[in-house]
């Protein structure tokens, strides 16, 4: 039954964001700072990780073939496969959950135990749409970016690891890279991006949004939307990859 | 005016309000007082349309506010000007952007009008030279005037006041509250103040609800309320020695 009120709730929520903006321009120059609060300033977590990501995949893939009959280059070919397809799209997902995530969750709950979102309502501003609606546009605009960023440095991170310590050559590492590739493995990376950077987004916010108590509730909150987001990410996942690939 | 009618509130299981009536006066500073969980902080937010009442109506000038539509409703709502008791500024904007908020978003003004306007605002309530200073950097008193500011910068028809002096020394408190009597009488703003300071009730209160228990017990004029023989208005408003001093001195005048 709270599972429903939940559900019921949220897309109430949506729909409030959705709704016509009081002013287009104020929302624009929000979203333009959301941009850069989630987006640019989350690159550095992102290429870190991405970097290492890329070098873990190699080095394992590479300890797992042991038959000679395998070429070298699979290295190059399993790194790209697994990077595209599924680590940097998911897994910077769930990193991004918890690093935005969790900051978008605190940042409305605490806004919501203020008193500030009603200060908002009593102005007349729609108060759901002028707070969640950049977020989500920027989520949409910039995580696309950050894992495109995530491929490149991971099978660059990979190049490093398997060249630098001898495991496979440049010249087989890059030719497994280019070997039967498939654009749309890269369509299906970003559609799943989108669909992800959205849930991160409104799940996050409607956690901070119906925060009741006060500043124990929103660190409950900020939990609470990093799991959740978690969560929702791993089944649309598994709903995206059966509806995309298959 | 605002008027209530029969006004019921509940939470869960709790009834918080009971068959609310009260008209609030234009021009007036309207005060609800009552003891800390009485019902008067949800019985504003019902009036300003937090809460949604299950029964009863609150009318801004003849206007069911629950029976308009979204649009309606967000039209009488930029008529409102609202003080939190925590001031409620927003963090991450400066004390003048937080006066401008309301103007950038609904005001057809250049910035340079924007400014200027919330210069105004910032003046009436004494705060000067401090445009660049976010709420954490100013003290509470100034957070209340900002809030004043912020609360007066769209001219609202409608000013509600939470608590203004919660948390503050009876000097800034006197301070504000002359604040907000000069704004009633200057805006002519029906004034709806939040309190259970009694000092507060006795500098500005013109038109006084007494809510206990989540009813309305008494309602009536400043003089009428040191002369009431309603005991639980009594028992609230002679808590403190101080009252009971004046009330005293009037028995011995009278």
């Amino acid at each position: 039954m709270q599972l429903l009120l939940h559900i019921g709730r949220y897309f109430l929520l949506i729909k409030d964001t959705f709704s016509k903006p009081e002013r287009l321009s104020l929302y624009w120059k929000r979203t333009v700072e959301e941009m850069d609060l989630l987006g640019v300033k989350s690159l550095g977590i992102v290429a870190l990780l991405s970097v290492f990501m890329g070098a873990v995949i190699t080095i394992q893939t590479s300890s797992n073939i042991d038959a000679a009959w395998i070429p070298s280059y699979v290295v190059g070919f399993t790194a790209r496969q697994s990077t595209i397809l599924e680590f940097s799209p998911t897994i910077i997902s769930l990193i991004l959950a918890g690093k935005v995530g969790s900051n978008i969750a605190a940042e409305i709950g605490s806004m919501r135990v203020k008193e500030q979102i009603d200060a908002l309502d009593i102005m007349g501003v729609n108060s759901a749409g002028y707070l969640i609606l950049p977020k989500i546009v920027a989520s949409m605009l910039m995580n696309p970016f950050l894992v495109m960023i995530s491929m490149f440095l991971s099978i660059f991170g990979g190049w490093l690891a398997g060249v630098g310590t001898g495991i496979v050559s440049s010249v087989d590492y890059i030719y497994g890279i280019q070997f039967d590739f498939d654009p749309y493995t890269v369509t299906y990376a970003l559609i799943k991006t989108v669909v992800f950077a959205f849930i991160i987004a409104t799940v996050a916010s409607y956690q901070g949004y119906y925060t009741r108590g006060g500043t124990r509730e929103v660190g409950i909150s900020s939990t609470r939307a990093v799991v959740y987001s978690n969560v929702v990410i791993l089944i649309a996942n598994y709903a995206l990859t059966q509806l995309l690939l298959l | 005016m605002i008027e209530v009618q029969g006004l019921y509130k509940r939470f869960g299981e709790l009834q918080v309000l009971t068959d609310i009536s009260a008209r609030f006066e234009k021009g007036k500073v309207n005060q609800i007082i009552g003891m800390s969980g009485s019902g008067k902080s949800v019985l504003a937010k019902c009036m300003v349309g937090l809460h949604k009442p299950e029964e009863g109506k609150v009318l801004y000038e003849g206007k069911s506010f629950h029976d308009m539509d979204r649009d309606a409703m967000r039209s009488i709502r930029q008529e409102i000007g609202m003080l939190f008791q925590g001031s409620a500024l927003f963090d991450s904007l400066t004390v003048l952007e937080n006066v401008m908020f309301p103007l950038s978003m609904f005001a057809k003004m250049s910035r340079s009008e924007m400014e200027d306007r919330a210069h105004v605002c910032l003046e009436r309530v004494n705060i000067i030279n401090k445009d660049e200073l976010f709420p954490a950097q100013i003290s509470g008193g100034m957070q209340k005037r900002v809030g004043i500011a912020r609360a007066i910068a769209m001219n609202p028809k409608y000013l509600f006041v939470d608590e203004p002096n919660s948390g503050l020394d009876p000097q800034t408190s006197i301070v504000i509250d002359e604040l907000i009597k000069e704004i009633t009488e200057e805006f002519d703003t029906t004034t709806i103040v939040i309190t259970h300071d009694m000092n507060s009730v006795m500098e500005t209160g013109e038109n006084i609800v007494f809510i206990h228990k989540g009813r309305n017990a008494w309602s009536g004029t400043r003089d009428q309320l040191l002369r009431s023989d309603n005991q639980e208005l009594n028992d609230f408003i002679f808590a403190g020695s101080l009252m009971r001093q004046v009330r005293d001195s009037l028995k011995g005048k009278d």
